[in-house]
């Protein structure tokens, strides 16, 4: 069995609380028109998947934080989190 | 004065800079492409113009934020350049951490094209000196991410320091905090707003709203 030589990454980049997200609303009233009831707040985001070349987690992780801290996300207005898939 | 202009993949509003630039200081300013890693030597003023650099992906001004020639612009602007950023240039300032805050979409989620009319909030500065404060003045507006946001502090900071240019005077369109629609940095030579100044400078154009801001650079950086 050969160990896999990539890790996946995935980004979750998410507005912060208080900053304005006219999509999310705009989809909450789209569902609201479709029938659905009982919809809160809807908050919209992005979703980044990077392959990343190496074996060790930790490090991969620390990798794609610091690839969301300098570009995949502006943290003056969004917030971010990583997982390892 | 010599004006460059930054040119990225998507910018489409160097040329109403370069007419503007040209007929306040009677120079064509020089064009620097964006994987350039040096600005023209003897550069008085780097504007950054209005566009969609990068299809705006990811977020606008991001990937302009980026590219090699913003290093050069970064080395300028902490050495006392003049940086002026219009529209997508103003993104691309706040995403570059040049100017505090950040330009997020229009709260009503409409592009608005309109005219607006902005208020000068700090005159004496190298882009207001032609203008009183409380002066207004005509402005065409272009975007879809106008509404400029900065935490509390930050903008308590901003207004503080005098350092909001302009006001939106007429209506908030896009939603932007305390209707603020450009603002400086604390040494006062980079600015950044949403509205085009540089598409009224001739009455052809159907007014000369926006010349004073030309003439107010023309007149402060003098070069040799």
């Amino acid at each position: 069995m050969t160990t896999p030589s990539t890790i996946k990454a995935r980004v979750f980049v998410m507005p912060k609380n208080g900053v304005l997200d006219p999509q999310g609303k705009a989809i909450g009233h789209a569902l609201g028109t479709l029938g659905f009831e009982g919809i809160g707040e809807v908050r919209t985001g992005k979703v980044i998947e990077l392959e990343l070349a190496g074996t060790d987690p930790a490090a991969a992780k620390a990798a794609a934080e610091e690839m969301a801290r300098k570009l995949l996300a502006n943290t003056v207005i969004e917030s971010f989190r990583v997982e390892l898939a | 004065m010599n004006a460059t202009i930054l040119l990225f993949p998507g910018t489409n509003r160097e040329r109403d800079m370069a007419i503007a630039l040209q007929k306040a200081t009677g120079r064509k300013p020089s064009i620097t492409f964006h994987r350039e890693t040096e600005l023209p030597k003897g550069t008085d003023l780097v504007v950054l113009p209005g566009g969609f650099s990068h299809g705006d992906y990811l977020r606008c001004g991001a990937m302009a934020a980026q590219s090699p020639i913003m290093a050069a612009v970064r080395d300028f602007a902490a050495g006392g350049g003049h940086v002026l950023g219009v529209c997508n240039g103003f993104q691309i300032l706040c995403e570059a951490g040049l100017l505090p805050g950040a330009l997020l979409q229009n709260a009503g989620l409409r592009f608005l094209s309109m005219d607006c009319v902005l208020r000068v909030e700090r005159a004496g500065t190298p882009f207001t000196s032609r203008w009183q404060k409380g002066a207004t003045f005509r402005a065409p507006m272009a975007h879809g991410d106008g509404n400029y946001f900065a935490d509390g502090a930050t903008l308590d900071r901003l207004e503080g320091e005098g350092l909001v240019a302009f006001r939106y005077a007429d209506k908030n369109r896009n939603g932007a905090a305390r209707d603020i629609a450009g603002i400086l940095s604390p040494n006062l030579r980079i600015c950044g707003l949403m509205p085009h100044p540089e598409d009224l400078v001739d009455p052809l154009m159907g007014g000369e709203d926006g010349l004073p801001m030309f003439q107010s650079l023309a007149e402060s950086l003098v070069s040799a």
